[in-house]
């Protein structure tokens, strides 16, 4: 089985993100990107479901700027064993990455798209659900484990809001991953000498017949009103007294 | 202009982020329908048209929309939704899953999280852990929403029973069905809607201590617990008490971390806590910057002190 996995560049999760001065965006320039947190533990499921012999190629797969290259790279020294990069300048809301990768996946046909459950910089978390939308396939988001029953089935355990639920879902489908998937791996220096010259193909939103022009006008990007910090206390009998007396929360 | 509330339930109540979500329709204006789909959803769906505000309830029972499954919920939002402007859900695990494919089915954008109505065609959303908000004005038909629910009051009150109206469900799509389903039993508030939150980080040490030191402090206070994603990583809890960019967010009137550090990932999920309270024996931790009272020291001696002075 062929898995696609979906990498997105993102700002470094270390880094607190800022307004530009202007409002038009977010302060990047200068700043470090790295792979999304979430495209990781897609990465690793992948790579364990290659390693346990369930999957013969992995495919990454990123839709963004040239230097998206270096996101693709890093999923190659990680083990894919090609990446795609569909090459586009300007903002791309998730619906226009669904139709991206919905091409891709047309042409590539996978077995299983392993995405991230949420991009940690527009945190909107929808990509997979609407790429499995346009497939009309199956999906099972937020992942927290992965089990392959043939190719043709799949059995998901999925992190929701009151403990966990498993799902049976039928293959191909999207899987989006959540934190408690597994640990993924750091690339080794051999493995990102050899990653080098693995192939990366370059593709088009135009090549793909796909129109990704956004349906949201950004009107202002901003910083939110900041919290005041407030005071220490010396002890437990202060800090019970405040919360009484000041506060009045107890 | 009539909106569409898509109420969340488990076929017998109602969540309460419903009432959450009736305060952002009604901020945005218009006529306000609600959709509870399920199976042997019946006292649901009653429930429904006693909320406030409501012209409409309708309700689609069939064995494939049992289990809040994505695939078949999503096609009968899609079925019915040019009848509406929005289409509005708690951005919660379920509106989350849904949401996004009825959106991609609608060929519209789907708009996360939103913590503000700046205008019907207009909304604000956390975006980058909530560092940095971001205002966007939809160009389309029809706007597919996820609402935070901490962000607006629960609307108050009954109202006049609203008319039932029965949809056909669409044909069970059988992409994928429901094998297990495991809750993490709980005596506690529910810790999205709870009054007082008691956090706990990788400062406990152990899923035992975790236990010994907050559950006692918690049921003092009758707070719901909550977590770190270090320490659900490390196992001494269950995923669901997650609080942060990629777990819950809670807005209580008071949240007391101990022994957590305050990453930018976990403020964006409490950081609108009424009143924060800290206990870190790292006097420079960044949960102070947030904290209204922060109490520097061992977590191990605070907090049976605090426990047993309540
Ligand atoms: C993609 C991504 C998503 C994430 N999402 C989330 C999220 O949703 N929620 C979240 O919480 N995190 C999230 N994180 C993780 C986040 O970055 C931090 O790693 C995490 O919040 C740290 O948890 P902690 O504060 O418990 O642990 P630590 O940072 O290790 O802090 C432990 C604290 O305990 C204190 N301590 C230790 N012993 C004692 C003692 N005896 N008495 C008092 N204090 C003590 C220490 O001083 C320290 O400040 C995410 C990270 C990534 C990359
Ligand atoms: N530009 C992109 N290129 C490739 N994959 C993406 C891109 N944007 C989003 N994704 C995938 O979709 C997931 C969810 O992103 P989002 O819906 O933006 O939160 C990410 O974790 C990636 O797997």
């Amino acid at each position: 089985m062929k898995i696609l996995v979906p990498v997105k560049r993102v700002l470094d999760y270390n880094i607190k993100a800022r307004p530009k001065a202007d409002g038009t965006g977010v302060e990047l320039a200068g700043l470090k990107m790295s792979m999304n947190p979430f495209d990781e533990i897609a990465m690793e499921a992948a790579l364990r479901l290659k390693e346990a012999g369930q999957a013969t190629e992995i495919v990454a797969v990123s839709c963004g700027p040239a230097a998206n290259q270096e996101t693709l790279r890093t999923a190659l020294a990680l083990g894919a064993d090609r990446a795609v990069l569909v090459q586009c300048e300007g903002e791309l809301e998730p619906l226009a990455v669904a139709k991206l990768l919905r091409a891709v996946t047309l042409r590539e046909q996978p077995g299983l798209v392993l995405c991230g459950k949420q991009a940690i910089d527009d945190d909107a978390n929808q990509t997979g659900q609407m790429l499995s939308a346009l497939m009309g396939w199956a999906q099972a988001t937020f992942a927290s484990r992965i089990e392959l029953q043939g190719a043709s089935e799949a059995l998901v355990t999925r992190e929701i809001d009151g403990g966990l639920e498993t799902l049976s879902i039928r293959l191909p489908a999207v899987i989006t991953t959540d934190l408690r998937l597994n640990e993924p791996r750091y690339a080794t220096l051999p493995n990102i000498m050899k990653a080098k010259k693995k192939p990366l193909d370059t593709l088009t939103p135009a090549d793909l017949g796909v129109d990704t022009a956004p349906h949201l006008k950004l009107v202002q990007v901003f910083e939110p009103p900041q919290r005041q910090g407030g005071i220490r206390v010396s002890d437990v009998a202060e800090l019970v007294g405040k919360l009484k007396n000041e506060a009045k929360v107890i | 202009m009539t909106l569409l509330v898509v109420a969340e339930h488990d076929n017998h109540n109602l969540k309460a982020s419903v009432r959450h979500v009736l305060t952002a329709a009604q901020a945005l204006g218009g006529e306000i329908h609600v959709l509870v789909a399920g199976c042997g959803c019946e006292a649901v769906a009653e429930a429904a048209r006693a909320l406030p505000g409501v012209a409409c309830v309708r309700w689609a029972e069939d064995a494939s929309l049992g289990d809040g499954g994505a695939e078949n919920l999503a096609l009968l939002v899609t079925r019915i939704a040019r009848e509406y402007s929005h289409v509005l859900a708690a951005a919660s695990a379920f509106g989350k899953n849904w949401a996004p494919r009825a959106a991609a089915q609608l060929d519209v954008a789907q708009i996360s999280d939103i913590v503000r109505v700046d205008a019907p065609d207009t909304f604000t959303r956390p975006i980058y852990a909530g560092s940095v908000w971001a205002t966007y004005r939809s160009t389309d038909p029809v706007k597919v929403i996820t609402v935070r629910p901490t962000a607006f009051d629960a609307a108050p009150g009954e109202g006049a029973p609203a008319p039932l109206e029965r949809l056909d469900a669409e044909p069970g799509s059988g992409l994928s069905s429901r094998k297990d389903l495991s809750l993490s039993p709980s005596e506690r508030p529910e810790l999205e809607s709870a009054r007082v939150v008691v956090s706990g980080g990788r400062g406990l040490g152990s899923g035992e201590r975790f236990k010994a030191l907050l559950e006692p402090l918690a049921d003092k206070l009758n707070a719901a617990l909550g977590a770190s994603r270090a320490a659900v990583d490390s196992g001494y809890v269950p995923n669901d008490y997650q609080v942060g960019q990629t777990g819950k967010v809670v807005a209580p009137d008071l949240y007391i971390a101990v022994g957590i550090s305050g990453a930018i990932q976990h403020l964006a999920g409490m950081k609108s806590s009424r009143v924060i309270v800290a206990i870190n024996k790292d006097p420079d931790a960044p949960i102070f910057s947030v904290a209204d009272y922060g109490l520097v020291g061992d977590l191990n001696e605070i907090v049976p002190q605090l426990t047993a002075a309540l």
